[in-house]
């Protein structure tokens, strides 16, 4: 028997029904299709919508919350920063060069439909352990298609970060964050009015029959042996297209021709035209006809799913469509003028004289099926709670210890990765990938932008709530140490198969995590993206929230950077307590993933990042880095280094050196200061509540770890850099 | 606005034509926007062809853009002593268009790098090495996945017997040395000129090493002599 039409695209029965209920009769096979890529969970957020809705949105600084192509904050004198994250984990899983590159290309149509031009991009990453053959295949390839695609479009990759984890060798987690800037009043957002009988112009690349199904037989579902046959679900991109794209969108935006733009993306023109009429509160009359396309033939289902890449819809007034299709020719992009908004709800899609398809816009956009998904906490998380390596026997050699956590992966310098990206074109980049966060001047201003995206998978594994919340806090405590202000967050989250109790419990314990961090650090959720389904059997990937967080720098010249100069006093803020479950050390030296992540007090956090942003303005800091994973031991490493200076620590006696050097509690953080400004940074601690230790001095060749052991700059330079290049030649 | 006027040529794909159009103004030059589709220079006293992927790259870097209206222009303005500067996919093109000896193709580590890397000036007979001397050192950033590069044993001969060599990557300190040869150039060679002198191609950046607030400052002194160059032609 086959199986009946619409769950070959992803439809459950329940859902036919209520397509069949909304049109009052049956749908045909391209309404059909329709449903099927709008309704998927990709596209529809329908098991996550009941939770998403419980995040803060709205705050001074936020021009546009979630439900556009991208949020958007104020940053001051009339500028607008436009901010999106999403994932391209499925594509880059069955062919990771074009799934990264098409990842890029997608994100970056998010922010020029804003009207805004793209200004940075930054690649949070998650593989498998390097030491498997297929996941070193993945890096590369994902590593190339990143490079390959935003290098060639002119947007500076300014950083990101990469990681390893079994549960993502199967489902390797690839998430892009595009930034982009626009003047406030030139904003195209889905608030500008849209007339009746406003022209819609489909611009940009030929429509083929790449991308099919993407988001409904790809993101939708989650990938199992023989997932190659998918390829012709992944999409192609065309860098060189999308450079034209994004500088005659920008160009329309600029000379003020749009009542809307839109990019096609994931469902394509389904989604593109659906949610245009949708967002206006109309409908539209579109003709199929004049659609360039890549090949004769193409059935009308695969014109209206097609993800074919470098395409856009511009909602335009009569008036202006000349002038538009005048700038599209300048920049050799093809044009079809496809139809007009008309009153009412209904989608009007015509071919060859024949109405194809005609079903309520919102229906598609906005009225999808709502699911509260069953939750159920996993069985065998009390365990992992109960083996606490913070109470584990350590045998191991304090010097070995270390080397092993510095060039463990997750801590290993990335220069390898990140020397394969532009970082530098636009010649706005203050600080580009390897500090805490990146630093991009807005150009004619003093203005910096600081970007930092964070997840925190191993703390996840053992506690989501937690995982999700020390995500938001490193975030905003990396963003912090460059002496920016944490202003909003993006996210993409990351998860198993929805449709199980303990994913959706591991998403919701993560939303409820990110929520409370978000609104005790007063960075309010500007939107982002969910991927669901990144199991393969029942092995899931570790619950990932990635956090993109922007934070806003008045004077790049105030900006704080992570290298020690030599002859400071080194400052450990923040107070050290024995946490070491979810630790690198607890990872690397006992080899267990197990116990509870450190404590987080929220005021604490927000209490340390303003007092390092008080202390760059009065220009108190000579260095200052976060302690994130490998606690002090790395932070105190990895400032060195940057530094090319060494320093001497003093440990206190009465605490076990493996949890001085490798304990990963939170809102924590090393500074370097000068001699002359330690009375008054002091003070200044002992003002904003921030306990603040003097452990050593700065200077010499040689970090020396009190009396338990020494290791030259050198040598922690090699080992930290050499790993990655190692793990890649395999 | 004052100060030599210097044409930055924008192709299809073009990525770094507004930063050397910024950096052109903040050396006190006034930069100049060339469409590739046009003939008219705009009068401008000098000319950089920029970075970037014209026309994507698809078929071999630069092979397309040597042919667009413009080029026919500037290889007038070239053959006539204006000074012409090619920068990274600029460099491609003067060598698809004949004006620049050698040819680049893709590192040594088929990967794509960006880095700031040591380069020695060979020579300071070239638009961007006046008054330089040979054998200092600047800090400039690359940023390319074919920057190798290469010539023929004839030409390679030709290339340095005749001193065409402007440019070449070296360690800090001067030496020329396989480590630091970023991109497995034939010779380290980093940019050549051609025989009179009045164009020159490199892979380095320098309109990326001009602001202390972002970077090295190893391009300014390149601008400058560009600017000089292009002010004695007023």
């Amino acid at each position: 028997m086959t199986e009946p039409l619409h769950r070959a695209l992803g439809l459950t029965d329940d859902e036919y029904d209520r397509i069949v209920e909304t049109l009052g009769r049956e749908p045909n096979r391209n309404e059909l299709a329709m449903y099927g890529v709008m309704w998927s969970e990709h596209c529809s957020y329908k098991s996550s919508k009941v939770y998403l809705r419980t995040l803060p949105t709205e705050g001074s600084r936020v021009l546009v919350g979630p439900g556009q192509d991208a949020g958007v904050v104020d940053v001051g004198d009339g500028l607008a920063v436009a901010f999106k994250m999403e994932s391209h984990s499925h594509p880059s899983a069955i062919e990771p060069y074009q799934g990264a590159a098409t990842g890029i290309g997608g994100i970056v149509r998010d922010i020029i439909s804003m009207g805004a031009r793209p200004i940075a991009l930054m690649d949070p990453l998650y593989f498998g352990p390097l030491t498997q053959e297929r996941n070193r295949w993945l890096l590369e390839g994902v590593v190339a298609g990143i490079g390959g695609y935003g290098n060639c479009i002119g947007v500076p990759t300014v950083g990101g970060e990469v990681r390893f984890a079994e549960p993502h060798s199967l489902n390797p987690t690839i998430n892009v964050m595009c930034v982009g800037i626009a003047p406030a009043d030139r904003l195209v957002t889905s608030s500008r009015r849209v007339h009746e009988n406003s022209i819609m112009v489909l611009f940009g690349a030929s429509t083929g029959r790449d991308g099919i199904g993407g988001v409904s037989v790809l993101a939708s579902r989650t990938l199992e042996e023989g997932s190659e046959e998918s390829r012709p679900s992944v999409q192609i991109g065309d860098p060189f297209a999308g450079k034209l794209l994004i500088e005659a969108s920008l160009e329309l935006a600029e000379r003020d021709l749009l009542e809307g733009l839109q990019d096609l993306g994931g469902a394509g023109f389904t989604c593109a035209t659906s949610e245009s009429a949708a967002r206006a509160r109309m409908g539209a009359e579109l003709n199929l006809d004049v659609v360039p396309l890549r090949e004769p033939n193409l059935e009308v289902f695969e014109i209206l799913t097609s993800e074919s890449q470098e395409r856009m819809l511009a909602i335009v007034e009569p008036s202006k469509v000349d002038e538009v299709l005048a700038v599209c020719a300048k920049w050799g992009l093809a044009t079809a003028v496809l139809g007009r908004m008309v009153a009412g709800d209904g989608l009007r899609i015509t071919m060859g004289g024949q109405v194809v398809a005609e079903v309520p816009a919102r229906s598609l956009a906005d009225e999808g099926p709502v699911y509260e998904r069953a939750v159920a906490e996993p069985e065998g998380l009390a365990a992992l709670h109960e083996d606490d390596p913070t109470f584990a026997t350590v045998t191991a050699d304090p010097r070995e210890a270390f080397l092993a956590v510095l060039g463990s992966p997750n801590v290993a310098s990335m220069r390898s990765v990140w020397e394969q990206y532009d970082y530098l074109v636009q010649g706005g980049t203050v600080l580009g990938p390897g500090g805490d966060a990146a630093l991009v001047r807005i150009e004619g201003t003093m203005k910096t932008i600081a970007l930092s995206t964070d997840a925190k998978g191993r703390f996840g594994s053992l506690d989501p709530y937690l995982g999700a919340a020390h995500a938001v806090a490193e975030a905003a405590r990396n963003v912090a140490m460059t002496g920016a202000t944490p202003l909003a967050i993006t996210n993409c989250l990351n998860f198993g198969n929805p449709e199980r109790p303990e994913v959706m419990w591991q998403f919701a314990e993560s939303i409820r995590g990110m929520g409370d961090a978000c609104r005790a650090l007063d960075t309010p959720v500007t939107g982002g993206n969910v991927s669901f389904y990144n199991e393969s059997g029942h092995s899931a990937i570790w619950p990932t929230p990635t956090i993109g967080m922007l934070g806003l720098l008045e004077d790049h010249r105030l900006a704080v950077r992570t290298a020690f100069p030599p002859a400071r006093s080194v400052y450990l803020l923040g107070e050290t307590s024995p946490e070491l479950g979810g630790s690198e050390f607890a990872e690397t030296v006992l080899g267990k993933v197990s116990g509870r992540p450190p404590a987080l007090d929220l005021d604490r956090e927000r209490a340390l990042h303003r007092l390092v942003a008080e202390a760059a303005r009065e220009d108190l800091l000579s260095s200052a880095h976060d302690c994130g994973d490998g606690g002090l031991a790395v932070a105190l490493a990895e400032s060195a280094i940057a530094g090319g200076t060494g320093f001497a620590f003093s440990l206190p006696g009465d605490v076990p050196w493996y949890v001085t050097l490798f304990s990963e509690s939170a809102s924590r953080a090393v500074v370097s200061i000068t001699p002359e400004n330690a009375a008054a940074f002091e003070a200044l601690a002992a003002e904003h509540g921030v306990p603040c230790t003097r452990i050593g001095e700065t200077g010499g060749p040689r970090m020396v770890f009190d009396t338990l052991f020494e290791v030259g700059v050198a040598e922690a330079t090699a080992v930290h850099e050499g790993t990655i290049p190692k793990l890649l030649a395999g | 606005m004052s100060g030599p006027r210097v044409g930055v040529v924008t192709f299809p794909g073009s990525l770094d034509d507004r930063d050397a159009l910024r950096a052109i103004g903040s050396m006190g030059g006034q930069g100049v926007a060339l469409w590739h589709a046009e003939r008219d220079l705009r009068d401008v006293d000098a000319i950089i062809l920029p970075g970037g992927f014209s026309y994507g790259d698809y078929l071999r870097c630069g092979a397309i853009a040597r042919f667009a209206p413009i080029m026919e222009e500037i290889v007038r303005f070239a053959d006539a002593g204006g000074p012409v500067v090619g920068i990274c996919n600029g460099f491609q093109i003067l060598c698809e268009a004949g004006l620049l000896p050698g040819a680049l193709i893709r590192n040594r580590s088929l990967r794509f790098i960006c880095r700031v890397v040591d380069v020695r000036v060979e020579t300071s007979l070239s638009p961007l090495t006046d008054g330089l001397v040979a054998g200092e050192v600047l800090q400039i950033p690359v940023k390319h996945g074919e920057g190798q590069f290469v010539a023929g044993a004839e030409d390679l001969a030709r290339v340095e017997g005749d001193g065409l060599v402007v440019f070449r990557y070296c360690a800090p300190d001067g030496t020329v040395d396989d480590a630091h040869n970023v991109n497995g150039a034939a010779n380290a060679i980093a940019g050549v000129r051609n025989d009179s002198g009045n164009v020159v191609g490199l892979m380095p950046h320098p309109e990326h090493a001009v602001d202390p607030d972002v970077g090295p400052t190893g391009g300014q002194p390149l601008l400058a002599s560009l600017l000089s160059r292009a002010l004695a032609r007023v």
